[in-house]
């Protein structure tokens, strides 16, 4: 049991929660945080999906991977990640209708999400399954909390609600508040991952 | 021993080994899954009929209520026959080639209804629709929209109830006749029957728009010809009579006047 939660397999699930995390840091991911926060819901289902996919596509590499020829990586890589995500959504149509109804957006981006080819490029090839798992954990994770994060802050000022729910008291309105209509625009959410960023390197940067 | 893993043929062999067995398992879970996909799609397409005609569908048993409340109907020669062939979930291409289905049943508020399919083009790809009109034709009683692939937060709000509801109560038709429920920019709607848009869609809320529009203009035989309406030999007094209480239909009339002349 100390072997499965050592050291490394720790770091390979916390340090993309945040010092490493995908999209602050590696910068990956960025297309679909600014296609599906314009509000919270979609950014968490999306969060959560990406989470799922990115971990088994690991494991599946991980153990692939002395075996994968090297020329052609990238292709198996695609293709174990395309089928994957193809069957998953068969499944999800086959038995839980509504949920695949709502998804149904979302996994075709999954599979051009850059997070999943840069975790198995970089981490699946070299590592075994289990710390691939924890990795793959981590790194879902970490896009996801950048995805509500943004989500939240265009949710709230631009529809004035949270999970579709009125959270602006009606005197503000009366009083000549109105929803900022930017916020609902792709270009705004590449300004607030912009200011996550900034945040995010200046509060690191003390730490070091 | 130790494999050589970047030799030729064994990249070749890996590839293609990996291709088939990829192939073998995509088409075992399609095709094994196939049949429960399809009930499931049957199901939700019933229950968006339901949804047009006021139920919530996420608190009935779908399969049931519309067997109860809705039949199935096509609209051939001026008159509704009941549909006996296989339920269909799509409906862009039967419209096409002129097989009108009319869904008739009963509101959740009990009011006597028919459903209409409507489809159409958002931004990413296709919209599709459930109008449930009066009895009279001439009002919307309620309505639900879906869509392929309209971006999330944005487009994709063209399937909340919000959106939907608005268009409870509003007429079909304009003055001159034709259809003129439409969807105008958020927050213009002024006229009776106009609808507000989404905010940050507009091709989506202008894509709904054409969809209404084509979509029960290709309807109109059905609508037009309303029962309400007086028939061929009452109409010049209809024409006489005032809008209201002629029931809206006096494009219909026109319509019977003018095979009258021609046959006079």
């Amino acid at each position: 049991m100390s072997k499965l939660f050592s050291d490394e397999n720790k770091a390979a699930f916390t340090n993309p929660l945040n010092v490493n995390n995908p999209v602050a840091v590696q910068v990956l991911g960025i297309c679909s945080a600014l296609a599906v926060t314009s509000q919270l819901k979609p950014a968490i289902v999306m969060g959560l999906s990406v989470t799922v996919i990115t971990a088994f596509s690991n494991v599946i590499i991980s153990l692939l991977r002395k075996t994968i020829p090297n020329r052609i990586r990238i292709i198996v890589q695609l293709v174990v990640v395309a089928a994957l995500v193809t069957i998953v959504s068969q499944l999800l149509k086959a038995y839980v209708y509504d949920v695949s109804v709502q998804l149904s957006v979302y996994v075709g981006l999954i599979i051009t999400n850059c997070i999943l080819m840069g975790r198995l490029e970089a981490f699946a090839m070299q590592n075994g399954p289990w710390p691939s798992f924890l990795d793959g954990i981590g790194n879902g994770l970490g896009y996801a909390a950048i995805l509500v994060i943004v989500g939240f802050v265009r949710e709230l000022f631009g529809f004035g609600t949270l999970f579709g729910y009125n959270v602006i008291p009606q005197f503000l309105y009366d009083a000549g508040y109105t929803n900022n209509g930017m916020m609902v625009m792709p270009a705004m959410s590449l300004i607030i991952v912009g200011c996550v960023i900034w945040a995010h390197r200046a509060y690191n940067k003390e730490e070091k | 021993m130790k494999l050589n893993t970047n030799g030729n043929v064994y990249t070749f062999c890996y590839a293609a080994v990996m291709v088939i067995i990829v192939a073998f398992l995509l088409a075992f879970v399609a095709s094994a899954l196939k049949s429960t996909q399809e009930a499931n799609v049957a199901n939700d397409t019933k229950g968006q009929i339901l949804s047009a005609l006021g139920y919530d569908k996420a608190a009935i048993d779908v399969a049931a209520v519309y067997a109860e409340k809705v039949q199935d109907n096509v609209f051939e020669n001026g008159e509704l026959t009941p549909y006996e062939g296989n339920f269909n979930t799509t409906y862009g291409a039967l419209i096409k080639n002129g097989e009108l289905h009319v869904f008739t049943g009963t509101t959740a508020g009990g009011e006597q209804a028919y459903v209409i399919p409507v489809v159409g083009r958002g931004l990413w790809g296709g919209l599709w629709g459930y109008i449930a009109v009066n009895e009279a034709k001439d009002k919307v009683l309620g309505t639900y929209f879906y869509h392929e692939s309209e971006t999330a937060g944005l487009g994709a709000r063209i399937s909340e109830k919000w959106f939907q509801d608005q268009f409870i109560g509003k007429p079909i038709f304009g003055e001159g006749g034709e259809v003129a429920l439409t969807v105008v920019k958020a927050g213009a709607a002024q006229k009776e029957n106009e609808v507000d848009g989404v905010t940050g869609a507009t091709l989506t809320s202008n894509g709904v728009a054409a969809m209404v529009k084509d979509g029960l203009t290709a309807y109109e035989d059905f609508l037009g010809g309303a029962a309400a309406c007086p028939d061929e030999e009452e109409c010049p007094a209809c024409k006489e009579m005032d809008e209201k209480e002629c029931g809206g239909c006096d494009k219909a009339c026109d319509k019977a006047c003018e095979s009258n002349n021609v046959e006079q």
